[in-house]
């Protein structure tokens, strides 16, 4: 069973701050969720290769070609932080 | 000349019944018009559109394949200097510095941009209620979800406010919306249409690909968008064929599969009615008819949710108030300007993603959950190779359900989970699918029949979808609203 706590330490990794209010309606909520997931428990999986990559893909190789486009101050401008000779500036970590 | 369809309107084009001016300042009438009922629009884009369009008639060269279209793009596609929200607090003032690969092959093949449509937030969801702008709603009925997550581009495309969009599918994001708003919608095979500059939602499950007003418009647009891309490496050097030699309306010598386990309990009985209505009509056409069973298909909304919600807490994490997007304005230090932003950005649906995702990829129950999906995911893989063995198309319902009320589900999400199960293991099994109209409810609500075809076999998509909807008349009603 998942209990307050668990929802807590979730969000916390998932750098969530959630309210009590958002953890009384989630608790529920995740733990049907995950309920209904325990019934794959009863498909045979065994020596079954995981699959991610469905059209059987593997590496993709292109040429070593100097693209001219410069992205680099557009996307910097995007940033809701200030900027500093070209870098995002961010606030104090501890 | 808002009713027609893709093929109709270059006819009008080409032998100057009107102008591309005319036709552009006619969808942006009607958009002012009729959006304030069904919310179909985030963004409108009428300068943009006009300019466009003038360009287009200065050269009065209409051969291009898409030339002079007017359509919209859902809110996850990007373009340059055009803003892109995916329906998200989090990227409400978002505007793309580039276009999304196949934005860029719509341009080269001559479309108009009219604006950018409505989703659920950042594509989780089946009714575009998740939507930060509000629901979309049908046109159907006014009072109903047209679906989602691509609400908007279906309810734009059923309501005449485009010829055509184009949506994202997850897990039939473009099916079943397609299905309650009564027009064609296209999944195409995972690969086939670069996903570069589409927001993502899971990774390895991501399409985007035409809704329109005919399947014959879909082909036509797919044509303009398919293709290897040197800027998304999951593209395949599968080559592109021309889709309108499939465009048949004899189905003699096709065989065509029924799926019994998606004609079981939990399917609305008069959606099943009206798709066996529509086996009836493909049989008259000469399709070969047989049942076979996906016996794992029961264990679809588990397995793909497990999986996608993985992929989606993982691509979640790019949200940081740092790099773009939403930053919170009471934050000091770091640590809080990631929960702040991130709490303050995202809406519900969002929120269940990233926790079930970090749960399920967390140490101690990745082997449960993630692995195991993973694992079923191939096996299910393996039952779609099987029955293609015998033939060429599958036939099934694309919503089990039909068009659903404003609020009915909206606090509770395992049952709008299940709204996607029969649409859902075509994306895990990477393959493609297509929801034609196949009839309608005794309320008047629209019903949508489901084609299956193996990956990268769309041009079965469209022989069969074309044979159908060429001998029924379920595509071309008109909503009144």
């Amino acid at each position: 069973m998942l209990t307050k706590d668990d929802v807590k330490k979730i969000a916390d990794l998932a750098k969530l701050q959630l309210s009590e209010a958002e953890i009384e309606k989630f608790l529920p909520q995740l733990q049907q969720i995950l309920d209904n997931a325990k019934m794959l428990e009863e498909v045979d999986t065994e020596g079954v290769e995981p699959i991610a990559q469905i059209t059987g893909v593997e590496n993709m190789v292109y040429g070593d070609s100097v693209e001219t486009e410069n992205l680099a101050p557009l996307l910097l401008a995007q940033s809701p932080q200030p900027i500093e000779r070209n870098m995002i500036k961010v606030s104090n970590i501890l | 000349m808002i009713h027609l369809s893709i093929k109709q309107t270059q006819e009008g084009l080409r032998n100057k019944e009107f102008t591309a001016t005319e036709l552009t300042q006619a969808y942006l009438d009607r958009i002012e018009q009729t959006d304030h009922k069904l919310n179909a629009f985030v963004t409108v884009t009428p300068e943009i559109a006009l300019e466009q369009a003038k360009k287009i008639d200065e050269k009065a060269d209409f051969s291009g394949i898409l030339t002079g279209i007017p359509m919209n793009l859902k809110d996850v596609v990007c373009t340059d200097g055009i803003k892109t929200t995916a329906s998200s607090k989090m990227l409400e003032n978002f505007v793309p510095p580039y276009n999304a690969h196949l934005y860029d092959r719509l341009l080269d093949a001559g479309v108009i941009l009219l604006g950018k449509t409505n989703t659920d937030e950042f594509t989780m969801g089946s009714s575009s209620e998740n939507s930060y702008f509000g629901t979309s709603r049908n046109p159907w009925n006014l009072d109903y979800v047209p679906g989602g997550s691509s609400g908007g581009p279906a309810a734009s495309v059923a309501g005449d406010q485009s010829v055509f969009s184009i949506g994202t599918d997850t897990g039939g994001s473009i099916r079943q919306p397609a299905s309650l708003c009564s027009i064609v919608g296209l999944k195409v095979t995972y690969g086939r249409i670069p996903r570069h500059g589409c927001i993502p939602y899971a990774s390895s499950f991501d399409t985007s690909g035409p809704m329109t007003k005919t399947v014959e418009d879909a082909a036509l647009v797919l044509q303009a968008m398919a293709g290897q891309s040197e800027k998304d490496a999951t593209t395949v050097d599968v080559p592109v064929p021309d889709y309108s030699q499939y465009l048949k309306t004899d189905l003699t010598g096709v065989k065509l599969g029924l799926p019994k386990e998606y004609f079981t309990e939990g399917v609305d009985k008069e959606v099943s009615d009206a798709v066996m209505q529509g086996v009836e009509v493909l049989k008259k056409l000469g399709a070969e008819i047989t049942e076979v069973s996906l016996p794992l298909t029961k264990y679809a909304i588990p397995t793909y949710y497990m999986l996608v919600k993985s992929e989606g807490s993982s691509n979640m994490s790019r949200y940081d108030g740092v790099k773009y997007g939403h930053a919170s304005d009471q934050a000091k230090e770091l640590e809080e300007i990631y929960l702040k932003s991130r709490s303050e950005g995202f809406g519900d649906e969002v929120k269940r993603t990233i926790m079930i995702g970090t749960y399920a990829l967390s140490a101690g129950y990745y082997d449960a959950f993630y692995l195991k999906a993973a694992k079923v995911r191939a096996l299910m893989k393996r039952e779609f190779d099987e029955v293609f063995k015998s033939c060429d198309a599958l036939i099934t319902p694309t919503s089990p359900i039909l068009p659903f009320k404003i609020g009915e589900k909206v606090d509770d999400p395992l049952s709008m989970y299940m709204a996607d199960i029969l649409t859902t293991p075509v994306n895990l099994a990477g393959i493609c699918g297509m929801s034609v109209p196949a009839g309608f409810s005794s309320n008047g609500l629209p019903i949508g029949m489901q084609i299956i075809a193996n990956q990268f076999e769309e041009g079965k998509l469209f022989h069969v979808g074309h044979a159908f909807e060429t001998a029924t008349t379920w595509g071309s009603k008109k909503p009144q609203f």
